[in-house]
């Protein structure tokens, strides 16, 4: 199992609703997991659970974070072990309890024991800056900021770039979270024609290292509706692809940024549907 | 009319950039100073709660931006009976306690 010393501890976060974090955090998740990490992604939206749901485990979950938190359950018991990928695991949020029930030391003792067991410990953040999302926050090592070509988003990750700096352990400790950005939801051809903003744009704004860009793609909708991350439900399609370089650049390799496609010919746009 | 209008779309994406570069550069600064106005305001209070019993709602520590000069208003209510006997204002008296009134201080820049 993970050397404690050696684990990371990842929020995915950008402050807006929608903008995909929880479909990033199950897609890096899954891929970081085919590569054979010991991974586990933790849902911090308590009263709006919805990893499970994306990981299609929701009829599997019998205690969750809470429970784990307040010391009513042992970790090992709240764990649910992917079917599809044995080194992925998931700790649910509560869909009953209240955000409030999470004391600040519980989350402290349970993020500890998840280091002693996995390589990364991926936190699904609460859209919002409240207590929620800086709970979810708070003990990472690594941020990844998913944002959308588009203002509000763009403003947002800004407005959690700066609770990053202020609000986490390593910030009080004087020390940095690594901060990534992730685009999600990029139309190439859109940006290309100055209906969205473009990747350049967006980084020059928020001035922090690019993770990935994901392109706007159904594939994401048609994973989600079977309750699989996307890297696991189709590996080759072009979301999905994009989501194995971000994991591997997380991992630290260096790879070239190219925006994924699935645009086809003639001839694939008739006969390649089917496939799917 | 319209398929002409199609072709001539104005690119709005510049648009996004340059809204977003002028709010995010006031919101930034607004955000270092109003931990800035937190930090004041507890140090204010704790050097005049050296010398008389006041809470923490009785300062208030407000930062106002203007074009040329921006003023740093601070505001300390301290209840009259626990307040050395300075003679009183004359005739406009005002209904606030003793030492109350703005103490303003001009900071220059913006």
């Amino acid at each position: 199992m993970g050397d404690s010393n050696m684990a990371k501890v990842v929020v995915v976060t950008s402050g807006k609703g929608g903008v995909g974090k929880t479909t990033s955090t199950a897609a890096l998740g899954a891929a970081l997991a085919t590569a054979g990490k010991n991974v586990v992604l933790v849902d911090f939206d308590v009263g709006l659970r919805n990893l499970d749901l994306v990981m299609g485990a929701e009829r599997r979950v019998v205690y969750d974070l809470i429970n784990v938190v307040q010391g009513d359950s042992k970790l090992a018991q709240a764990l649910i072990r992917d079917k599809r990928v044995p080194t992925l695991s998931l700790l649910p949020a509560s869909q009953t309890r209240d955000k409030d029930a999470l004391s600040d030391e519980g989350v402290s003792r349970v993020i500890a024991e998840l280091k002693e067991k996995f390589d990364w410990v991926i936190c699904d953040s609460p859209a919002g800056i409240e207590r929620g999302a800086t709970l979810a926050m708070r003990h990472a090592d690594v941020a990844i900021i998913v944002t959308n070509p588009e203002v509000s988003s763009v403003r947002d990750s800004d407005r959690i770039i700066g609770l990053l700096d202020s609000k986490t352990e390593k910030a009080e400790k004087g020390e940095r979270v690594q901060k990534h950005l992730l685009i999600t939801r990029f139309d190439a051809a859109r940006a290309g024609r100055g209906e969205m903003l473009n990747v350049e744009d967006v980084l020059e704004i928020l001035s922090i290292p690019l993770l990935g860009i994901i392109p706007e793609s159904f594939e994401v909708l048609r994973a989600s509706n079977l309750g699989s991350p996307v890297t696991l439900n189709n590996p080759g399609s072009a979301p999905a692809r994009a989501y194995f370089d971000a994991a591997k650049r997380l991992n630290g390799e260096a790879l070239d940024m190219t925006i994924p496609s699935d645009r086809k010919g003639l001839f694939g746009k008739l006969f390649g549907r089917r496939a799917a | 009319m319209k398929l002409l209008d199609f072709f001539k779309r104005p690119r709005t994406a510049p648009v996004a950039r340059e809204r977003l570069q002028i709010l995010l550069a006031h919101e930034r600064a607004v955000s270092g100073k109003s931990d800035l106005i937190a930090i004041l305001q507890e140090e204010i209070m704790a050097v005049i709660a050296k010398h008389f019993p006041v809470d923490s709602d009785g300062i208030k520590v407000k930062m106002e931006r203007g074009e040329v000069v921006s003023t740093l208003e601070v505001e300390v209510e301290i209840p009259t009976p626990m307040c050395p006997s300075f003679p009183l204002p004359a005739k406009p008296a005002p209904a606030e306690p003793c030492a109350a009134g703005g103490v303003e201080a001009a900071q220059t820049g913006s």
